[in-house]
């Protein structure tokens, strides 16, 4: 019964214009599933409407890119265990609602993407290819930094890919130097700016937010809410749930989305770009979703339990995108098949190139430290 | 050649670059409408306007990051910290950002930037408000460490941070603003980064000093001279990193004695890195064992009497030389 009185709520906040979601106060509201699934029931109708509007070959590669990322990152898994991959290694797992939906809403050629250490997905998605990223986790000569940045710091210039940093929230300001840069030069291009919920309590995301607004920058931050910190549950964290609502203490517009699901993080993130590209703002965008592993590679992941891993696992965002594609009747069973096939074809053909690369040559150690 | 005061000669460099490079941007706290907190950016906003001179919050760690972004996409940044005391809140973007972007990204995004402002001690400014900080960025790879000492030294060597590829930590010093010397004012005339200059010649000891240590050090020279018949070489490295150590070798090798100023602490400072350098470079040319001269092992005290307590100055410089020359 009190599921009723909260779509109510949430009905009287959009009436009211605020921020979507801002009505909620408590963080059984805000973190419940069951609650994101019957606002996503509700507007799954016209999004069903936009799929049959939509390009044919961007929603095959937006659901390529899913399914990929999934199974690259099972395969970093397997590959890890085998000690093929070192060091620190965070898979996306759960998340590619988040990459996917956002990246692709881009304009390639003059958009700039930056992001945590969690991403490898967010770089294939970029246009890194698999090939180079999987050889980069090898520590491979072929790999995209040529093996010496690994796991946490994939980056291609020519993708206008900026980077994956490893310093929590360290990255919010990059990006907010690198939407400064755009202004400047008057490109017309914007940043996305990717990082997780624990950022936000860094001073950083203060400080660039801060400028971002005051300075009308054309950059989209983008928390990817996953709920937990390493090991440490949001709520135990921040004193406010509502990461959205923190854009208000900027005068920024702020709004919340479910990064499950794949086409409202497509929508959020198109519409937060126009107000980028179109009136210079930037946007804050709270992008809640959930990762099935853990932390990284060594987190056993005491922190929670299976049954919440499998109640966020019922709103598998490749589980919804598929239902509503065949909903919408673009593609069937048939069509996803060949998809995962062709994903599982090039993680084995990354997988080989990896394998097949030559390690970095010792005379690598001492160059690129000075330009 | 015109004589001005250091900071003039900051100012017409940045003034310089400015006008030749539209990438270049100069940003940091009151750089524009108030000039600079020490005037160094002054007329620059009235004549380059909004977009090149911006003022910021003061949010260190903020605008640093925005700088190394900035530079990934492209320009050129000149990042003001009012002191060098202030860049530590913004050491996150200068050491695990600026200095490892080339590496990490296997040489895709250099980033042209230029930190600058003052370091070392000022007037009576205590414990916060004092540090010389060149032994800690110096002790990173991808930054490079500079240190002017005189008017043609600032205006020279801030124009190659400026044009150069990579982070430059350009330290000025408060105490040295005012002093003037004669500056070349052809807008082609730079200084290379990496290259030692001799400032006084001699032949039996030499003194390795930097930044306001300098002139600390050229006056000690003039009065052992008189006194004692001692002749001092004074090197003055510019560059802290890199370090052009065969300047000071070679010049050890004909003094067969070293005494090292600095500014800064000297636990794991530059001077220790000097004299482990000379001793394996030069070793059996040392007739004396290498003397520091440093701040003192404390953070620095306000009342006048223990500030100059705590730093160097020519007495100490005159008795260090003494010292290694066993007079």
């Amino acid at each position: 019964m009190s599921k009723v009185a909260q779509k109510t709520k949430h009905e009287q906040a959009l009436a009211d214009g605020r921020t979507r979601f801002s009505h909620v106060e408590s963080w059984e509201e805000i973190f419940d599933p069951e609650i994101a699934q019957a606002e996503y029931l509700k507007r799954k109708k016209s999004q069903i409407a936009l799929i049959k509007k939509m390009d044919k070959a961007l929603l095959r590669e937006m659901l390529y890119q899913m399914v990929l990322g999934r199974i690259f990152e099972e395969k970093c898994a397997e590959v890890y265990r085998l000690g093929k991959i070192g060091g620190f290694c965070h898979l996306y797992i759960g998340q590619e609602a988040v990459a996917v939906g956002a990246i692709m809403a881009i304009d390639k050629k003059r958009d700039y993407v930056i992001v945590a250490y969690r991403d490898h997905v967010q770089a294939m998605v970029a246009g890194i290819e698999p090939e180079a990223v999987m050889a980069e986790l090898y520590g491979k000569a072929t790999g995209c930094v040529k093996g010496k940045g690994g796991s946490m710091h994939l980056f291609s210039k020519e993708h206008n890919f900026f980077g994956g940093h490893g310093i929590v929230g360290g990255q919010i300001g990059v990006g907010t130097g690198m939407a400064f840069a755009q202004k400047y030069q008057g490109t017309g291009g914007v940043t996305l700016c990717f990082f997780g919920e624990a950022a936000v309590n860094q001073g950083i995301f203060h400080e660039s937010l801060n400028m971002a607004q005051l300075w009308k920058l054309p950059i989209v931050y983008i928390c990817e809410n996953n709920q937990y910190g390493m090991g440490t549950a949001q709520k135990r964290a921040m004193s406010i749930a509502n990461i959205a609502r923190k854009a208000d203490a900027y005068g920024m517009y702020g709004e919340f989305v479910d990064g499950m699901d794949v086409m409202a993080v497509y929508q959020a993130t198109s519409n937060a770009i126009e107000r980028a590209r179109k009136e210079s703002l930037p946007s804050l965008l709270e992008v809640r979703c959930y990762r099935y592993m853990g932390h990284s590679m060594s987190d056993p992941g005491k922190y929670r339990t299976i049954e919440e891993i499998k109640k966020y696992q019922q709103r598998d965002p490749i589980l919804l995108f598929k239902d509503s594609l065949k909903e919408a009747k673009v593609f069937n069973d048939e069509d996803f098949a060949e998809i995962e096939q062709q994903a599982r074809k090039k993680v084995e053909e990354a997988v080989e190139f990896a394998e097949k690369s030559p390690l970095p040559d010792e005379s690598e150690l001492l160059t690129d430290v000075l330009a | 050649m015109a004589e001005m005061t250091m900071r003039d000669a900051l100012n017409q460099a940045l003034r310089e670059e400015l006008a030749r490079d539209e990438r270049v941007f100069i940003m940091g706290e009151e750089v524009a409408q108030y000039e600079g907190a020490y005037k160094v950016t002054r007329g620059l906003w009235r004549e380059f306007g909004d977009k090149r001179v911006i003022d910021t919050p003061i949010s260190e760690l903020g605008f640093a990051a925005i700088g190394v972004g900035a530079a990934m996409a492209g320009l050129r940044p000149v990042i003001e910290f009012m002191t060098w005391n202030f860049s530590i809140l913004a050491a996150d973007q200068i050491i695990n950002h600026a200095a490892k972007m080339l590496y990490m990204s296997g040489g895709q995004f250099n980033i042209p930037i230029v930190f600058r402002g003052p370091n070392g001690s000022a007037y009576q400014v205590s414990s916060q408000h004092s540090q010389a900080l060149e032994a800690m960025y110096a002790n990173f790879p991808g930054l490079k460490v500079v240190m002017p000492s005189t008017p043609a030294d600032a205006k020279g060597l801030l124009k190659s941070a400026i044009r150069d590829d990579n982070p430059v930590i350009f330290l000025e010093q408060e105490r040295m603003y005012g002093m003037k010397g004669e500056v070349p004012e052809d807008e082609d005339f730079t200084i290379p980064l990496g290259v030692a200059d001799v400032k006084r010649q001699g032949k039996d000891c030499t003194i390795v000093a930097r930044s306001l240590t300098v002139p600390l050090a050229l006056q000690a020279a003039e009065k052992i001279e008189k006194e004692f018949g001692v002749s001092c070489e004074v090197v003055d490295p510019r560059t802290i990193k890199p370090l052009d150590i065969e300047t000071i070798v070679k010049s050890v090798k004909k003094t067969n004695r070293l005494v090292i100023v600095e500014e800064s602490h000297q636990f794991c400072g530059v001077a220790a890195e000097i004299t482990a350098q000379v001793t394996e470079k030069a070793f059996d040319y040392l007739d004396a064992p290498i003397k520091r001269i440093s701040s003192a092992e404390a953070p620095m005290p306000y009342a006048k009497n223990l500030e100059a307590a705590a730093l160097p100055d020519v007495p100490k410089i005159i008795e260090a030389v003494k010292e290694v020359c066993y007079l």
